[in-house]
């Protein structure tokens, strides 16, 4: 085996037997991206130079327990200071921030290395990766295809063996769709597990930085070292974090697991539907009690989402105006002219569109008729899944309703696109932790199963998880990359 | 003013509260600093800056709210309010839109004898914006700079009831809340430096109508006398509008300070939709009760409370005992001086005299004057014993205003001391009345006025040192032996 194939854990331990060095590693990465990243375009900024310089300090110094000395990607939309994070969009092309988000800087003081930062939908507003200003990201199963989005980039680097984990987003199944779509175990911690500091804002109430892994341990590393409170963010909650990797056990007897109807119809396709039920039928045979719920007001998320999510988005990105940093017009003739030419010029045609839905859903008249109703709708999903899980541990449901589609397919097919978060996204308007994890194929493409917790019980997810991992083969899969010289 | 109208007047008022760091990061808020210098992510609204409430910001506004007598909120929000300006980093005001800190309160004034209570409606956080500098005008600047380092400061907007009735009252009003916001210490309320500002909405209706008028809302309001005169100029303009038969409309107007006159800015409906919605970033506030009384039980006295102090210890009258509270500075330097010298009237006098007359003069406070309250009282004894006139008072006053020296030492320096010593005036005066025979003899055939060119004579000849009161007295008796 390559090293560019090996998981974290695996990789630490050859490097804290000494066997290879964190260059070596970094090497083996540094290398593997520049055999394929040309068909996979998984990376907005690679940082080589970079990376080999901290994986020689690693070397030199004392090893850090964990990720110490292993290479990561992040998510272009979390700040790196002294390096360029463009969100993916033409008004930040050259935005080099002075600050580090916190979660760049928990990676950083734990000696990661740092490869690069990794490509997404702009400003995170997308399903499918196209919506980069720059390039869409290849999905490593099928070129032709959408790695999904937004954290596209991230799930598809992963995939692709050009980091061995990745930092992304998640504000309505922005990791788990990608993670599905490119067979990949993504996480999406409860909202407030970790910090938004210095992540560039899309909708704040939703968005939850996240991790993308190889399998299921490497996740529990990845969230030991990024969860926790931040005084910097007052959205992060002040709880002591577990170590995560105390959950990983095969026995799950007992264990309640829910199912909920309205995932599991019409609109999702009845092969996945199929895969996800072979997998809840697993479980059954692990021990666990598995038994169909309903989530009433599945159907209404959607809509409430694509109400609350640009409202805020609004107003985030309001400062993208042309005067402190970002792309300015110079041809203006006036402020107010070089506010609208700059933000024409700068977003790209969707980050647009919610700007705009987001102003009307806000605006006097409408307010009460949009965005209230849908703060309305958003405790009525979280009290569905409240009532669930006063009898259940966890809730298991397909993480897509299709597996990765073909890049253009929904080009001119907004309603379809949005639909692929149809199971994502209610997750988030409740706040709650979710993971998705590779439970299959359909016509060759991976199946993600997505498992929800209660709020603050990743831990649980962890142990589901890891039991179904290890007791199937989907996690070992690895796409069929031809490699170019 | 027309005696058919009424007029109404309602303030909002933004105080700015002293904290050493901005509201929401941790930047200081020093005024005056190099443009920029001031700023972090935060305030500039950098990308995935996140913030983060200063408790020190909510305990000021808990504090000024319990001395304005408001409900403090049990749980209160943070919204944004959206709007496109250079001097607005995120493009949204952080502020509280439906749930404000504080609501429900009072201030009371006491214009020409006449007392009223004016309503408070509420009181809420929020952050001030930064500062645009233009190339000259703003119309016809090729380029204007953006200085951030206000962005952020917290500011607490202070709503009214529309309660007053005159541009006296608002001025009162204002001067009050300036003075409780002072005691509090929670702002030092400086209108030329912005950290008190004040718009007006002003409105006129027929005597005894209860509905108001059509509304209009004056900025640019620098000053206590500008507040006064703009509110009397733009509600005689209402009235003779009224009176023309004209329809007024409701618009924003803004105070010409050079032409003594009120300015169109722009009407209702070019008024912005400012969007307001929950901030995501900030989780609601809970302020529990506990922390309430804490800083209820730390208040200091307010100034009604010293006012009704001063009225009942000493005797004053509610003018002085007002003016002796418009400031902490002021009240202390008064109950300090009277420590040292009971005679409150006779201090308070020198205070709202020559004291006052100083510190206006020269564009000064209590502090930057470097009289003590010990040399002043000291002084006051010197008169008292007859030591110094009055007016020479005045002169060493000005002297210990300027230099901090003792009295003392000034009367020394100067040789000023009042010659009281009852055989060198004798004998002084005893030469004039010989040297003037015939004034003397005017005096006798009953011409008032010879006694007191006689007195200027002493004075002339004391080189104005003489004790007056004993010249009178030691003159007359000399007259009568004539």
């Amino acid at each position: 085996m390559e090293l560019y194939e090996l998981t974290c854990h695996e990789l630490k331990e050859k490097l804290d037997r000494k066997e290879i060095s964190s260059r070596e590693i970094t090497q083996a990465f540094l290398k593997r991206i520049e055999q394929v990243e040309d068909q996979i375009k998984a990376f907005v900024t690679i940082t080589g130079d970079l990376a080999l310089e901290q994986a020689e300090q690693y070397d030199a110094g004392e090893p850090v327990p964990g990720l110490g000395g292993l290479p990561y990607g992040l998510k272009d939309i979390i700040c790196t200071r002294g390096v360029r994070t463009t969100a993916s969009s033409k008004m930040l092309e050259n935005f080099i921030p002075f600050y580090d988000a916190t979660v760049a800087a928990r990676l950083a003081a734990h000696k990661g290395i740092m490869l690069g930062k990794l490509n997404l939908d702009e400003f995170a507003m997308g399903s499918s990766t196209e919506n980069s200003a720059f390039y869409p990201t290849r999905n490593p199963w099928d070129l032709d295809r959408v790695p999904g989005g937004s954290s596209g980039g991230s799930a598809a680097a992963v995939a692709a063996g050009e980091v061995p984990y990745s930092l992304g987003t998640d504000s309505g199944g922005s990791i788990r769709q990608p993670a599905a779509f490119c067979g990949v175990v993504g996480l999406k911690p409860t909202y407030g597990r970790v910090s938004r500091w210095g992540v560039m804002a899309y909708a704040s109430s939703f968005d939850q930085v996240g991790v993308v892994s190889r399998d299921v341990r490497d996740c529990a590393l990845v969230l030991n070292v990024i969860a926790g409170h931040d005084p910097k963010d007052s959205t992060s909650v002040n709880q002591a974090v577990p170590d995560y990797t105390s959950f990983l056990t095969t026995d799950i007897k007992g264990l309640k697991i829910a199912y909920p109807r309205e995932y599991f119809q019409q609109g999702v396709d009845s092969e996945i539907r199929q895969v996800v039920k072979n997998a809840l039928k697993h479980y059954e045979q692990l021990g666990a009690i598995v038994e169909e719920v309903s989530l009433p007001h599945s159907e209404y998320a959607l809509p409430a989402y694509y109400l609350i999510a640009p409202a805020e988005a609004s107003a985030n990105l309001a400062r993208y105006d042309g005067v402190r940093y970002g792309l300015r017009d110079l041809q203006a003739e006036n402020v107010v002219d070089m506010f609208s030419r700059s933000r024409a010029a700068g977003f790209g045609d969707e980050v647009k569109r919610r700007i705009m839905l987001g102003t009307y859903a806000l605006s006097t008249g409408y307010y009460d008729a949009y965005y209230l109703k849908a703060l309305k709708v958003r405790r009525l999903i979280a009290e569905d899944f409240q009532k669930v899980f006063a009898d259940y541990d966890l809730i298991v449901a397909p993480t897509t309703p299709t597996v990765a589609f073909r890049i253009g397919e929904h080009t001119d097919d907004l309603l379809t696109l949005y639909m692929n978060d149809i199971l994502t996204v209610p997750v988030n308007m409740a706040g709650l932790p979710g993971m998705s994890v590779p439970c299959g194929f359909v016509n060759g493409m991976p199946v993600g199963m997505q498992i929800v917790g209660k709020p603050f019980d990743e831990g649980t997810i962890f142990k589901a998880a890891y039991a179904f991992e290890q007791t199937t083969d989907y996690h070992n899969a690895r796409p069929n990359l031809g490699v170019s010289k | 003013m027309d005696r058919e109208y009424e007029i109404v007047v309602g303030l909002e008022v933004h105080v700015e509260l002293k904290t050493a760091t901005k509201i929401f990061c941790s930047c200081s808020t020093a005024f005056g600093a190099e443009p920029n210098t001031q700023v972090c992510p935060v305030c500039s609204g950098f990308p995935g800056a996140l913030p983060v409430l200063n408790r020190q910001a909510v305990e000021y506004a808990i504090r000024t709210g319990l001395a304005l007598n408001c409900e403090i909120a049990e749980v209160c929000k943070f919204d944004r309010k959206n709007y496109f300006y250079p001097d607005l980093p995120n493009a949204y005001q952080i502020s509280q839109y439906d749930q404000p800190i504080c609501k429900n309160g009072y201030l009371d004034i006491n214009v020409d004898g006449k007392h009223s209570r004016i309503g408070i409606i509420r009181a809420h956080l929020e952050e001030d914006a930064g500062k645009l500098v233009h190339q000259g005008s703003i119309t016809t600047t090729t380029y204007s700079l953006v200085n951030l380092n206000r962005c952020g400061v917290p500011l607490l907007e202070i709503v009214s009831q529309p309660d007053m009735r005159s541009g006296a009252e608002a001025r009162a009003y204002l001067e009050k809340l300036r003075s409780i916001c002072l005691f509090a210490g929670v702002s030092d309320c400086k209108m030329e430096e912005g950290s008190l500002r004040c718009d007006a909405n002003v409105s006129v209706r027929p005597k005894g109508s209860s509905k108001l008028g059509t509304r209009v809302e004056i900025k640019n309001l620098n000053s206590f006398r500008s507040l006064e005169r703009a509110i009397e100029y733009e509600a005689r303009r209402q009235i003779e509008a009224l009176e023309d038969g004209e329809e007024l409309v409701q618009e924003t107007r803004t105070w010409d300070e050079e032409k003594q006159v009120t300015r169109s800015m722009r009407s209702k409906e070019e008024a912005h939709d400012y969007r307001y919605f929950p901030d995501p970033d900030l989780p609601p506030l809970r302020i529990d009760r506990e922390w309430v009384e804490r800083v209820r039980a730390s208040m200091p006295e307010m100034p009604d409370q010293a006012q009704q102090r001063l009225i009942n210890t000493y005797g004053l009258s509610d003018y002085d005992a007002n003016w002796l509270t418009s400031t902490p500075q002021t009240l202390e330097f008064f109950d300090e001086t009277v420590k040292h010298y009971p005679d409150a009237k006779a201090v308070s006098n020198w205070m709202m005299g020559d004291f006052s007359r100083l510190l206006n003069q020269n564009n000064m406070e209590i502090a930057d004057s470097k009289v003590t309250p010990q040399y002043l009282a000291e002084m006051l004894r010197l008169i008292e014993k007859g030591t110094i006139s009055g007016k020479m008072a005045k002169t060493i006053f000005e002297e210990m205003f300027f230099t901090g020296k003792s009295p003392e030492e000034i009367i020394k320096e100067k040789g000023m001391q009042q010659i009281s010593d009852q055989e060198t005036l004798q004998k002084i005066i005893d030469e004039v009345v010989a040297g003037n025979p015939k004034v003397v003899e005017d005096y006798k055939n009953g011409k008032e006025k010879a006694f007191g060119f006689l007195v200027g004579q002493v004075m002339k000849a004391t080189r104005g040192q003489a004790n007056p009161a004993l010249v009178n007295e030691i003159l007359k008796e000399r007259l009568m032996r004539e």
